[in-house]
């Protein structure tokens, strides 16, 4: 066989369920860990930002209001569909973090795994953080978790994939909708798992992924008072509480950012409930006639 | 002015023309939540009343008993004994107002009719069958004509709470049309036995299908079974004949009986009917108490009002 | 016409006579420190401020004023006091507890004639709901210290260290009952701030805090202003800030903590919709209607300040709330019959003045029950608008007041969207006898707490806070002890 020059891919943004190019008609270079080049990635602007908040806001009233058994369907899908392209998430792992193929296969296969543990957790998550409080009183009330909103979550910067997945499925198994940060120097495997989760049953504007200069577009993020929370895994601690400042404009949650030594480590249930609103529900019940008293 | 005639209810409110008109009236009522109209009843039961407002409210109290004997042991010597405590509840003191009314059996409503003659106290009889009303209205009737004819200026009748728990609304309300024309001049309470009819729905329902036949006391229970006149259930009647007035103009008086046996009870039950049917109500043409050992209570907190010292049952009469 | 003459020679109204609880059963200081250390002492600078009561504007005692320095004493204090307090076995720790709980309802009578004299409310409420909730508050904490390994938090979850805590003027103790009972459950002690015009409750409890043996160094009360709370919050030896208050100053904290690793709850400020379907239960619902707006004269951050009413019902409810509202009694709070006290600072009238004035100048219409408000003292009558809408600036600020706005939906859908169109997020009501509609809309509100066929219940087992810009984090339950672990 003689050396076929390949098709180049054309990474874009995912917004809304569509890929649209940065507004701003801007791209950057994306090169492997030895500088080669490797891609031209979109660079987005505060407006993709913008554009991406719309659209999760507009996605989170159906996926919060999705049955948590079906938000479990969805994201297993996903991970079903991750596990088909295994092949190229170990090559664009591998080239993203200068890893050899079975050091970036580990990666993948344990995103993967992760994707399947987060899909299990979506209807587990209220029974373990919930339930009914002992009410000193004539009262029954209950109390739920709920997503908080609109999460702008700012991707890892050294763990392209496991890392992204890491901070992104917790943040939409439990009904949020998301505006990912790729990391700014690795983003082709998150541009490429927008892929993934556009022809899974992810509906669109659940989760939107930019790439770009973190900094520039998390400014904006931090700052709209449509985004309920933000994650800031991906902020060095400068960036961090310049954007935490900003953030309490609108008293967003803000999850700050922590020194993770090993991705791969079974996380517990942290990153759900940082996400996460307690809401409880009271009505009277009254006695059954008890006491002399008609009910 | 207030009419006690059911007409201006009918004409404002063309409901009873039939069974099924009816239960959809009745059931159209604002629901109650239960939780909240016993912790209402409870709040208001935690007014404090003190010194002028006591005394106040205890003679008004005494003024709104229905001094009440309904046992078959009852004999004409026993019915004498009650009318003349009723005209004169504190033989030591004269300034202590007579009671409302003295509620008997009809065969003994001659006999209270004497005792109490001249006083301005009234004879209530209890009738239809009283407690169970379980008898053909017929003997129903009878049993109210025997006690207006002996001269009584009050019927209290109970409503068939059967056919009321089986949801046959008009057959309750026909009977108390019927009772109310056999009563003629007297006044005609009606008795629900709220223990009995059990939810808060149904002691609303009740009331205003009472006070829709005319009734013109609605009255909580015979005193005869385990749940009577609770706090709750009077302060959900006194909200149904406050309603009932905003609506048709006409007011209806309210009387619990059962299980009010201290002054402290009853003026809580002052109090309800101050804050929810207004002060309206505060007088006993509209408002009693259907009770026996409460107007003992209420005679030695009166004393000790006037004396500053705590009575006793021996400086009350036993009657 | 069968009307008789009356037989009752009573005709006049059933006045009650006043029956105003005994002042004598609590003896005020003329003068209180600052409580660091297990001492109570002067400020460093030596600065005093008087704390009046609000019903008369007597002067009830001078308390001194907590400075930069004394919040760097008492953080300090803390700190030392720290290490012994967190190795306490839990059980030990449960012990001093439920210690301060028995000693707290031995002297509620004395707390709530306190608590009344210096915030202005009514005897009736301390008596009957803050009182009996700060007992069962560190009752309920006092358990949960032996039993941390179970709270779903890991195992032997670890405290944060010194907790600096500033609380609002409302619910003087128990916020601070709130603040000080999980912190000490699970092992961290305390620098509370309580506010300038409701500092006495706090500083008896640092008197509980003595009789119940509590070691030196491990609750420490600083009485003062602002500038107090935010040289506290701000100290870089604080490990945890829980504040209530308004939600400007919860941003303000918010941004002073931001890139520290302080832990954060934030209990602010409410627009509470109380939304009242055609087929409630009429009578409960204007008695949650009236609990919900004029509990506490309104200074509640989750009260029920927009009343959201069904417009085919609207003129039958108006009118029962009206003729409800025409019984409530203003005056005297340590009358045991009064249900409306006084405003607790002239400060707070002015900004209740204001934004009514406001909303009178933007056309809605302001209706109020005939009362007399008393000649001295900080006084707003109970008051209604009528006839708002979404635009108006009474149906968005929190008024933080007597004051409910009366807005009107069609459909239950319009009602969750007017609901949730606001910035804050705290509380909701709904009314309706439909069990489906009930969990159809609570689902759909954005509140931390909501509050069907009832309203205003609190619970020490239940969690309260709030969504949006009413802040962040959860007071009460299992969900209370998070904020004060390091997980």
């Amino acid at each position: 066989m003689s050396d076929r020059l390949s098709v180049l891919k054309t990474y874009k943004l995912y917004v809304g369920g569509k890929f649209p190019r940065s507004e701003s008609g801007r791209v950057y270079e994306v090169t492997d860990s030895e500088g080669k080049w490797l891609a031209n990635a979109p660079q987005a602007s505060r407006k993709d930002a913008r554009d991406a908040v719309v659209a999760a806001r507009k996605a989170f009233g159906g996926w919060a209001g999705a049955t948590a058994y079906n938000r479990g369907q969805v994201l297993y899908r996903v991970a079903e569909m991750l596990e088909g392209r295994r092949v190229q998430f170990v090559r664009e792992v591998a080239d993203a973090e200068g890893l050899s193929k079975s050091k970036a296969a580990e990666q993948v296969e344990a995103t993967i795994d992760r994707w399947v543990w987060y899909a299990g957790w979506t209807d587990k998550i209220a029974q373990v953080v919930g339930g009914g409080n002992p009410v000193a009183g004539p009262y029954f009330n209950l109390s739920s978790p709920e997503p908080t909103g609109v999460v702008a979550v700012l991707a890892p910067q050294e763990s392209s994939f496991l890392g992204l997945v890491s901070v992104l499925a917790p943040v939409i198994a439990t009904g949020n909708t998301a505006v990912v940060i790729a990391s700014e120097k690795a983003p082709l495997p998150a541009l490429s798992l927008a892929e993934v989760l556009a022809t899974s049953d992810v509906p669109g504007g659940v989760v939107n992924v930019l790439s770009g200069r973190t900094a520039e577009i998390a400014a904006p993020l931090a700052a709209h008072r449509d985004v309920n929370a933000i994650d800031l895994a991906g902020a060095d601690e400068a960036l961090a509480k310049e954007l935490e400042i900003a953030a309490a404009d609108n008293l967003k949650r803000v999850l700050r950012p922590q020194p993770v030594d090993d991705w791969s480590a079974t996380p517990g249930t942290d990153r759900m409930t940082a996400f996460l609103e307690t809401k409880t529900v009271w009505h009277p019940t009254g006695s059954l006639g008890a006491s002399g008293s008609a009910y | 002015m207030p009419t006690n005639a059911p007409s201006a209810a009918r004409a404002l409110l063309d409901v009873t023309s039939s069974d099924s008109t009816l239960r959809r009236f009745l059931h159209g009522l604002p629901g109650v939540d239960a939780v909240g109209l016993e912790a209402r009843a409870a709040a208001l039961g935690t007014r404090s009343i003190k010194t002028t407002a006591k005394a106040y409210a205890i003679d008004l109290a005494i003024s709104m008993v229905d001094l009440t004997t309904l046992e078959g042991a009852d004999t004409p010597g026993k019915v004498r004994a009650l009318g003349a405590k009723a005209v004169r509840p504190d033989p030591t003191d004269r300034t202590a107002p007579g009671t409302a009314a003295v509620c008997v059996y009809p065969d003994m409503v001659a006999v209270a009719k004497e005792a109490v003659a001249g006083s301005g106290v009234k004879v209530a009889s209890v009738a239809t069958a009283f407690p169970a009303g379980r008898a053909a209205l017929d003997v129903k009737l009878a049993d109210v004509r025997d006690a207006v004819a002996a001269g009584a200026d009050e019927i209290d009748m109970v409503i068939d709470r059967g056919a009321f728990l089986a949801g046959r609304y008009l057959k309750v309300y026909d009977e108390i049309v019927a009772v109310k024309e056999a009563s003629g001049a007297a006044r005609l309470k009606v008795i629900f036995e709220t223990g009995e009819l059990s939810t808060y729905d149904n002691i609303r329902r009740a009331s205003w299908l009472g006070m829709l036949a005319g009734a013109d006391f609605i009255k909580t229970s015979t005193g005869k079974v385990a749940v009577n006149a609770t706090p709750a259930n009077t302060l959900l009647m006194l909200e149904a004949v406050r309603d009932f007035r905003d609506r048709t103009g006409v007011q209806v008086g309210v009387k619990p009986a059962g299980g009010i046996r201290t002054s402290k009870d009853a003026i809580k039950f002052l109090v309800l009917v101050n804050e929810t049917a207004g002060g309206d109500w505060l007088d006993n043409h509209w408002f009693r108490f259907g009770a026996s050992s409460l107007l003992n209570d209420l005679l030695m907190q009166r004393q000790k009002l006037a004396t500053g010292r705590y009575s006793g049952p021996d400086y009350v009469t036993v009657d | 016409m069968n009307m008789e003459t009356t037989t009752s020679a009573f005709t006049s109204a059933f006045e009650y006579a006043p029956a105003p609880e005994s002042r004598s059963v609590v003896d005020i200081a003329p003068s209180y420190g600052l409580f660091i250390d297990g001492e109570f002492t002067e400020a460093a600078d030596g600065r005093v401020f008087k704390t009046v009561s609000p019903s008369t504007e007597e002067v009830l005692s001078e308390i001194a004023r907590a400075g930069e320095a004394d919040v760097d004493r008492a953080v300090r204090a803390a700190r030392k006091a720290f290490e012994k307090w967190s190795a306490l076995p839990g059980a030990e720790r449960a012990k001093y507890l439920f210690r301060i709980a028995r000693l707290i309802q031995e002297r509620s009578r004395e707390l709530a004639v306190l608590e009344t004299l210096d915030n202005g409310k009514p005897i009736r409420e301390t008596r009957d709901a803050d009182l009996p909730l700060v007992a069962a508050h560190f009752f309920y904490y006092a358990g949960w210290a032996d039993k941390l390994d179970h709270a779903g938090f890991g195992s032997s979850p670890k405290p944060l260290g010194v907790a600096g805590q500033v609380i609002p003027w409302n619910f003087p103790l128990l916020m601070l009952a709130w603040k000080i009972a999980p912190a000490l459950a699970t092992g961290n002690t305390v620098v509370l701030k309580p506010a300038e015009t409701t500092p006495l409750s706090a500083l008896f409890f640092a008197d509980i805090c003595r009789q119940a043996g509590l070691p030196k160094g491990v609750v420490n009360i600083i009485p003062g202003y602002g500038d107090a709370g935010a040289a506290l919050v701000a100290h870089p030896d604080v490990n945890k800030v829980a504040f209530t208050g308004s939600t400007a100053v919860g941003k303000e904290i918010a941004r002073t903590v931001a890139g520290s690793r302080k832990k954060l709850t934030l209990e602010l400020g409410g627009k509470g919709a109380n939304i009242v379907f055609d087929d409630a239960p009429i009578d409960q619902a204007v008695e949650g209607i009236v609990s919900g707006i004029f509990f506490n004269q309104g200074q509640v951050c989750c009260a029920g300040s927009r009343l959201l009413v069904q417009e085919s019902i609207e003129e039958e409810l108006l009118e029962s709330l009206k003729r409800r509202l025409s019984t409530l009694r203003l005056g005297d709070p340590l009358d045991k019959n009064t249900d409306i006290g006084a405003i607790n600072s002239a400060e707070q009238l002015a900004r209740i003045t204001t934004l009514v004035e406001q909303g009178e100048a933007e056309g809605v219409e302001r209706w109020s029950p005939a009362c007399e408000l008393p000649a001295s003292g900080y006084w707003f009558a109970p008051t209604l608008f009528t006839n708002v809408t979404q635009a108006h600036t009474v149906a968005r600020d929190e008024i933080f007041g007597p004051v409910l706005s009366v807005l009107t939906f069609r459909t239950p859908d319009e009602a969750v969207a007017k609901a949730n169109n606001t910035p804050y997020g705290l509380s909701a009501g709904i009314w309706t006898e439909k069990g489906s509609r009930i969990l159809a809309v609570a689902n759909r509100l954005r509140a931390g707490v909501v509050w069907s066929n009832t309203f205003n219940k609190f619970d020490p087992t239940s969690p309260f806070g709030g969504y949006k810009e009413s802040g962040f984090g959860r007071e009460g339950g299992r969900h209370g002890l998070e904020a004060y672990l390091d997980v």
